[in-house]
């Protein structure tokens, strides 16, 4: 990638010779590798490099953003010449707030090194000894070994000159049995902090656990959601934390704010500072994220705020907003979910009939302002019964309410980082939760 | 490109690589929305880069970059055979690709407006027309339009000896009126929901959509769904209209099809597939009046899913995958076919980008269309007709589904006599499809596109075709959605 200043100084140039003075830059240099395994061999095996150049600009109270991904002193002139002719094009808007100003904003790097030197022989090692381990066990192992390395900076002619660094690793593993599998998936900043061993065994344990799964009724059934599950499913709430999304009645948060909502017991923070969290502490347009109490004892008091939004309603940016110009306006992308002190296996000590739930799938809003959400159990679901697991049970379709859930959780574990299909990396505890609508099931 | 294209597939070939592609893409777009009056987005990206993929004692590398200079090339081309080698450490059976042709061709998809070529003034001055339009309607609390547009050439060249330049642009348009009252929020859209139509076509299918026009009933309805009795609970006869049909057949036939899923690739994600091998040519998918095909073919139509060549270098072809009800046919691949004792792959490689390795993906899987009119497919006693999807899930090996749709009406005797709220309806895959009773004539068949289906590790979100009529079901499980 080309040194980003001097990006800076081309796109600047251009932009002036058209009259423009206010320049965004975003650029970014990222290697991503996956090494992809199923029926107990490795079949997929990638590394893409890419980069990127997004440049905005604005004039008479209009803006527009431009991108490529060739870094050549033509490209960028080019591509600082178009978002300058889409400007042009675009609608003046009085709430369009001034380029941001240069502050005293740092990133802290999240960058590990084992991560960064792995390779694909690396890789493939690790991958193969999980591989035996699963199948050793008589079972088949699906999975992925994921390494991601980005270098992204933000900078403008206002001064603004903003760098982040971070490295992420993913493993996820399913193990599949003649009618049963069990799922384990974990994300670190350090390869060296990602047990594939360990989440091996999990997954293995829960396939074998759930051997011959029984078919039980749908129904209400005190559930004992693991954290991927609650990631998964009360994860989907927070694009609503928004002042945007709150303002244009799309939020069911619409009129809520400072109501009791949830339970007591629910507490919820968005901070890019939490040591289990991960990304730039800085948004989508340079300015400093603050830490959010989203939800304060059940009652929700914070909601992410862009300068466009605190433009619009009053109050200071909170460092959320997404890259300008954008429909959503801002999101809460660093959510930690307090937890408790009670282990999975407290819990399961204390429900007298319930469904152990490893996984959620397939998870879709059926209704916006009681967040109803539906979706399936997936890859270890179990039944409960007197403080003991009992067998597997077939799978469940649920549609669940994800108000009425936070406001029936019973038991909290304690928070973990937490990895899952349905939504990006959050800081989130178990849940055991009453009254669990479990609403049809399935063939397996 | 194609310079690029050998010079790279040249630094992939060696002794010990049994097989090399390589896919040179150059992509543009456009997008273009308004939210309640205000222009909410502006921007183009253009994105050039490459995906050399090898194949080496019987284990695939893949490596991709931007940096199209020599030293990239060989680079990128490097790593893709150490990739390959270090897939071996960890093998079981060696792929072994089916024989395909060799080919050299350069082709341009159908364009009869070029989308780039109006301007960006034009663009917001109709959606903001729209915008206007639905908020004309005092209850409409959010009103949102969008277009989009996507040019991308590809250069595939292989080591069979292909050379294969294609280039496509797709369009896509649509909006919604959004109306927040009395702690509920409601919502209708057109002509799809999720951004609305797209199509492998250029501004003319704006101008085919009627967009303004119909402005004023969207909004309408999306207020008067307020006053609407809430979808009521039990088995019906249920009529759906064709864009809701689409997404029933991607979920419940396209993704089940998937012949890399039913082999356990998509194990950990994406999930796996009922359609076992012993089931095809034997299962019952359908009612004897279900024809589905898998089709790439132009003459299928403009579809997300239509090309010339899949992007292993294999011809675009139609597949019966339903044949009157009989479950006919999977999609496969190079790597695949034989599996299924077919002598070359069906063509359905696709991958999102550059950056990305071909997987299995559906093209246009399309319900073929039946001999009723529409009058004979609403003819029930009673029934509730569904339009326009809201939510869509399916177990991971795809037999359990609950969709749920903005609207709905209840028909008696073959009339609409009331509009419905919050409907959605659930059941299993096969026995949805047998119980299909009526589906309508050409007249009323439309290619949906579907712009966000995900699949893949790392994931690739890619756009497929469904065509489809409106249909009727009979004895359908309706309501559980609202169950909570």
């Amino acid at each position: 990638m080309m040194d980003p200043k001097q990006c800076l100084e081309i796109a600047q140039a251009e932009a002036r010779s058209m009259g423009v003075r206010d320049v965004e830059l975003i650029l970014s240099d990222t290697t991503s590798s996956l090494t992809r395994f199923a029926n107990n061999a490795i079949h997929q095996n990638v590394t893409a490099q890419a980069g990127h150049c997004s440049v905005r600009v604005v004039l008479n109270q209009r803006t527009a953003r431009a991108s490529t991904n060739r870094f050549t002193d033509q490209s960028i002139r080019e591509v600082t010449a178009q978002a300058v002719a889409l400007a042009r094009s675009s609608e003046a808007d009085e709430m369009l707030p001034a380029m941001n100003e240069a502050s005293n904003v740092e990133s802290q790097p999240r960058w590990g090194a084992t991560t960064a030197s792995s390779s694909p022989t690396s890789r493939a090692q690790a991958v193969r000894e999980a591989i035996e381990l699963v199948e050793g066990a008589g079972q088949s192992a699906a999975g992925i070994l994921s390494t991601d390395l980005s270098h992204e900076f933000l900078l403008n002619t206002n001064g603004v000159l903003l760098e982040h660094a971070e490295t992420m690793s993913r493993f996820s593993i399913t193990a599949t049995a003649a009618d049963s599998s069990g799922w384990a998936k974990a994300s670190a900043v350090d390869l060296r902090d990602l047990d594939t061993a360990s989440l091996a065994k999990q997954a293995m344990g829960k396939a074998r656990a759930s051997a011959t799964p029984k078919e039980i009724p749908p129904g209400a059934y005190t559930a004992i959601l693991e954290p991927a599950a609650v990631l998964d499913l009360v994860g989907q709430i927070f694009g609503d934390f928004s002042a945007a999304a709150i303002a244009e009645g799309r939020s069911f948060l619409s009129g809520r704010i400072g109501t009791k909502l949830f339970g007591n017991n629910i507490t919820i923070t968005d901070d890019c500072f939490h040591p289990l969290q991960a990304g730039a502490q800085f948004d989508g347009e340079g300015v400093a994220r603050q830490k959010l109490v989203l939800v304060d004892g059940g009652v929700p008091r914070d909601v992410a705020r862009s300068r466009s939004s605190a433009l619009r309603d009053g109050g200071k940016p909170t460092g959320h907003g997404l890259p300008l110009p954008n429909e959503a306006g801002e999101a809460a992308t660093s959510i930690v979910i307090h937890g408790g002190h009670h282990s999975i296996s407290d819990m399961i000590r204390q429900t007298k009939r319930g469904i152990l739930v490893t996984r959620l799938w397939y998870i879709r809003e059926v209704e916006q302002f009681e967040k109803i959400m539906t979706g399936m159990t997936r890859d270890g679901t179990f039944l409960i019964e007197d403080g003991q697991l009992i067998c597997g049970v077939r799978n469940f379709r649920f549609n669940q309410s994800v108000v009425k859930l936070l406001n029936n959780v019973e038991m909290l574990g304690a928070t973990v980082r937490t990895s899952g299909e349905e939504t990006f990396d959050m800081v989130v505890p178990a849940m055991k939760v009453n009254d669990f609508r479990f609403t049809e099931v399935t063939k397996f | 490109m194609k310079q690029i294209a050998l010079e790279a597939l040249d630094f992939a070939l060696g002794p010990e690589v049994e097989y090399a592609d390589v896919r040179v893409v150059e992509s543009k777009d456009r997008t273009v929305s308004t939210r309640n009056g205000r222009v909410s987005q502006v921007a183009a990206t253009e994105s050039m880069g490459i995906g050399i993929r090898v194949l080496i004692t019987g284990s695939w590398g893949f490596a991709a970059t931007d940096r199209l200079n020599r030293e990239g090339l060989a680079a990128a081309a490097h790593l893709a055979k150490e990739i390959a080698l270090a897939s071996g450490l960890a093998r079981k059976e060696k792929a072994v690709l089916a024989p395909e042709n060799q080919y050299v061709e350069t082709l341009i998809a159908p364009c009869l407006a070029d989308p780039f070529l109006t301007s960006v003034e034009a663009n917001i001055q109709l959606l903001l027309a729209i915008d206007s339009e639905l908020r004309r309607n005092p209850g409409v609390t959010l009103a949102e339009g969008s277009l989009v547009f996507d040019r991308t050439r590809q250069v595939f060249a292989s080591s069979i000896g292909s050379l294969i330049d294609q280039t496509k642009t797709s369009t896509g348009a649509g909006y919604a009126a959004y109306s927040f009252a009395n702690d509920e929020i409601q919502k209708r859209s057109f002509p799809n929901s999720f951004g609305g139509q797209y199509q492998l076509k250029g501004y003319e299918m704006i101008e085919e959509l009627d967009l303004l026009n119909q402005a004023p009933r969207i909004a309408e309805e999306a207020v008067a769904l307020h006053k609407a009795n809430h979808c009521p609970s039990g088995e019906f006869s249920l009529i759906l209209d064709s864009s809701q049909l689409g997404l029933q057949i991607h979920e419940s036939i396209g993704h089940p099809i998937e012949l890399d899923r039913v082999l356990g690739s998509e194990a950990n994600y994406a999930g796996m597939s009922f359609l076992t091998l012993d089931k095809l040519r034997a299962l019952r998918y359908g009612s004897d009046i279900v024809n589905v095909v898998c089709d790439a073919t132009l003459a299928h139509g403009p579809g997300l899913g239509t090309f010339a060549y899949d992007d292993e270098g294999v011809p675009a072809q139609s597949t019966p995958i339903i044949t009157n009800g009989l479950f006919t046919g999977y999609m496969t691949s190079r790597e695949t076919a034989a599996i299924v004792g077919d002598a070359r792959s069906n063509g359905t490689m696709r991958a999102k980008s550059w950056d990305r390795l071909p997987l299995i993906r559906m093209t246009n899987v399309s319900l073929l269309p039946g001999q009723q009119s529409l009058e004979e497919v609403f003819d029930v006693p009673h029934g509730i007709y569904m339009e326009t999807n809201k939510s869509w899930s399916i177990d991971d090996k795809r037999y359990n589904f609950q969709f749920g749709c903005e609207i709905a009406w209840e028909i008696k005797n073959g009339k609409r006599v009331r509009m419905l709220k919050n409907p959605t309806y659930s059941g299993i895959s096969t026995q949805f499809w047998n119980a299909c009773q009526a589906i309508a004539n050409k007249q009323h068949w439309t290619l949906w596109g579907v712009p966000n289906c995900g699949k893949g590790q790392p994931e690739q979100v890619i756009g497929t075709g469904h065509g489809a009529s409106p249909s009727r079901f009979g004895g359908i499980k309706v309501g559980s959605g609202y169950q909570a």
